[in-house]
């Protein structure tokens, strides 16, 4: 028994020896095809980036945001003339990003655009490519902040405080910039909201001199719906009662711009409600009026200026260094501490637009 | 009448052979030495454990906490780290973490007369739980850049990642022990009847405390490598593979029964199905598609065995009935 268990095992060890010489074999030197496609590439880059192959490569397919996102781009492949291809994981995890990785180095790809799945696991997978030669960029999401020497640039939605800004501006729209606002936030610990919120505080004083914040201070017109739906209405109404002539409502929270539109619909209260909302969710209330205007980031300039960064850094024309620009489409883009370019203002969703976007994301 | 005897870790040898010249007729960029590099650092914590898991399935035991026992190990070395202390003396502390989760499972299954597939999806939870505790939500990374080296890079002069040595010896090593040693051939003999082993004086509770603890210590080693390859310790990583292991082991002829198994077609089963992916990928079929490729083919390798014994009863029926014409025959004249 045990002997012929070691003749089967000898025997299959002989054939994997056999496959591992195959495989030696025909190893074709990688490096030789990669030159050449270099080379190739050197000699047409005056005229266009014909030549380049763009790997664009999301958390996970299968995710409509990252559809949109590719959608963008496509577009901007088209409009330089490379040839992209959409490929990755169909589970969001660093690990199953990496073999897609591995795959794009194998590939010879010229350049990689990636939403990061996991900001540390894909980082030595990523400084191979980049040894490889190929031209990384990040976006939508980064590398961990000490890692992002193995990309060229990180194309991101908004600096933090603009986000904050923004609304302020959008709120001010809406009510024709007079009046007391409030904010519905999320939890009086959520960290992204509070950098938000404190931007909006001296920006609204300064800039528009006959809006306040109801109750005479940042703080006094702060509330909290922790990310929960109903808490969120019974702040919507606690706002209304304990401040009646309150012009608009800032609610930078998808869960709580939500609730608000729900409530003031159901209400007929006449607060303007404006904030961070998915299109998808917010749609039937920009529709029938309810909301005016809403924002996010749009995943389609997201992918758009990503493809034009790398397509750029590879024509030598942009190095990524801090203080550096480029442009994309109409737009001109700054490069900022820490690598970071950011698409500028939060997207909004109007009547005009909400139409397509509802049904991306 | 086929005279070759061709068993199931042959056939899968045999297809590990089709899988590598389907995908070099697929795809100029799957043969050839980078690739390959690739293709056994993707398979080497799933082989690691393979390989005793092996070990317990053949006893007739399971272990369903591997990969949760993978990221305890992984998420206890990180914690260590942060915590200030030597990554060296870390490493240990995970594998002596690996060691005791495979211990408590085997405590629990031979002392406590528990079924191990009941046990081990209870610990399967509360391993993944523990590293939660250990790391919160936030990944250690920044870990030695000597230590990630080793972890994602090539010995020199060659394509081989320096895991690849580890895996070897480790084969090596189970191999030996499965089919040339007496604890072989007790786990062998444990997995086709447990109380006829412990008749003929095999001590069977010890031999599978044994076999669990190894179980773990292996999915310890497995979360150091896993560590270095990521350059990170996350508590949410290895999700899933347990699955992805066990079907391995039972692609490459393990019956799920106990009993019966070579540490070759494992081998040969885990190394094919990372070929399989990379040669698909390189075809061009998306994440989707190579889903229902593989599901599909570890069905074809559940279903197979059942097919081949068939036929092979078929044939076996058949030539005694040759035997007893003949007999007849000969009685006639």
């Amino acid at each position: 028994m045990n002997n012929r268990l070691f003749k089967s095992g000898a025997r299959a060890f002989a054939l994997s020896a056999v496959v591992a010489l195959g495989i030696a074999g025909c190893a074709s030197t990688p490096e030789a095809t990669t030159t050449e496609e270099t080379s190739s590439s050197t000699e047409t880059t005056t005229e266009t980036a014909e030549s380049y192959r763009i790997a664009i490569m999301p958390k996970a397919i299968n995710i409509g945001y990252f559809s949109a996102w590719d959608e963008g781009a496509q577009k901007a492949c088209e409009e330089l003339g490379a040839s992209c291809d959409y490929i990755g994981p169909n589970e969001a995890t660093g690990p199953a990003q990496v073999q897609f990785i591995n795959q794009v180095i194998q590939e010879g790809y010229d350049a990689l655009v990636i939403s990061a799945a996991d900001q540390n696991a894909i980082v030595p997978a990523l400084q191979e490519a980049a040894a490889a030669g190929i031209t990384i960029v990040t976006s939508d999401a980064d590398v961990a902040a000490e890692s992002a020497d193995a990309r060229l640039v990180t194309v991101l939605p908004s600096a933090a405080d603009r986000i904050g800004t923004a609304e302020v501006d959008w709120v001010a729209e809406e009510i024709g910039e007079e009046g007391c606002v409030t904010i519905l936030s999320a939890a009086a610990t959520a960290a992204n909201q509070n950098v938000w919120i404190a931007a909006m505080g001296p920006y609204l004083e300064a800039t528009y001199p006959n809006m306040s914040w109801c109750g005479g201070d940042l703080e006094s017109a702060t509330f909290y719906g922790d990310d929960d739906a109903t808490k969120s209405v019974e702040q919507f109404n606690a706002i209304l009662s304990q401040y009646p002539d309150v012009a608009g409502i800032i609610a930078p929270t998808t869960v709580g711009v939500l609730a608000a539109a729900q409530e003031k619909k159901a209400k007929g209260a006449s607060v303007a409600v404006t904030g961070l909302g998915l299109p998808s969710e917010m749609a039937p209330y920009i529709e029938d009026g309810t909301i005016a205007k809403v924002g996010l980031w749009n995943p389609i300039d997201l992918g758009y200026v990503a493809v034009y960064a790398a397509v750029l850094g590879m024509n030598g024309e942009f190095d990524g260094s801090v203080g550096s620009t480029f442009s994309a489409g109409e737009g001109s883009y700054e490069v900022v501490e820490g690598g970071i370019a950011y698409l500028g203002d939060p997207f909004t969703f109007t009547i005009d637009n909400i139409a397509t976007f509802k049904e991306i994301y | 009448m086929i005279r070759w005897n061709l068993t199931w870790d042959k056939g899968v040898g045999l297809f590990l052979i089709f899988a590598v010249l389907l995908g070099s007729l697929l795809s100029d960029n799957f043969a050839n030495a980078s690739n390959l590099s690739f293709v056994l650092r993707d398979v080497t914590e799933f082989a690691i454990i393979a390989l005793a898991m092996t070990f317990l399935i053949i006893s007739g035991e399971i272990d369903l906490s591997v990969a949760s026992t993978l990221n305890l190990s992984s998420a206890s070395l990180g914690f260590l780290y942060r915590a200030g202390v030597p990554f060296e003396v870390a490493i240990v502390g995970g594998l002596l973490v690996g060691l005791a989760c495979g211990l408590f499972n085997g405590w629990l299954v031979t002392k406590l007369g528990l079924p191990s597939l009941a046990v081990t999806i209870a610990t399967l939870a509360l391993y993944r739980g523990l590293s939660y505790a250990l790391l919160g939500n936030q990944p250690v990374n920044e870990l030695p850049e000597f230590w990630i080296g080793i972890g994602y890079g090539r010995i020199p002069g060659t394509f081989l990642p320096w895991s690849t040595i580890l895996l070897v010896v480790l084969a090596a090593v189970a191999w030996f022990v499965l089919h040339h040693t007496r604890y072989g051939r007790w786990t062998f003999a444990i997995g086709v009847n447990a109380e006829a082993a412990k008749f003929s004086g095999i001590p069977v509770q010890r031999t599978k405390l044994m076999l669990f603890a190894m179980t773990g210590l292996m999915s310890g080693v497995a979360g150091v490598v896993y560590t270095l390859r990521f350059a990170s310790a996350s508590p949410d990583g290895a999700v899933g593979y347990e699955l992805s292991i066990i079907a391995a082991v039972l692609f490459g002829g393990v019956s799920i029964a106990g009993g019966i198994g070579t540490m070759w077609g494992v081998i040969a089963a885990v190394l094919s199905l990372g070929v399989i992916r990379s040669a698909l990928q390189l075809a061009g079929f998306t994440a989707n598609s190579l889903l229902i490729v593989s599901g599909g083919l570890l069905l074809i390798s559940v279903i197979a065995p059942k097919v081949t014994e068939t036929l092979r009863n078929r044939t076996r029926a058949e030539s005694k009935d040759n035997t007893k014409k003949t007999i007849r025959e000969v009685g006639n004249e």
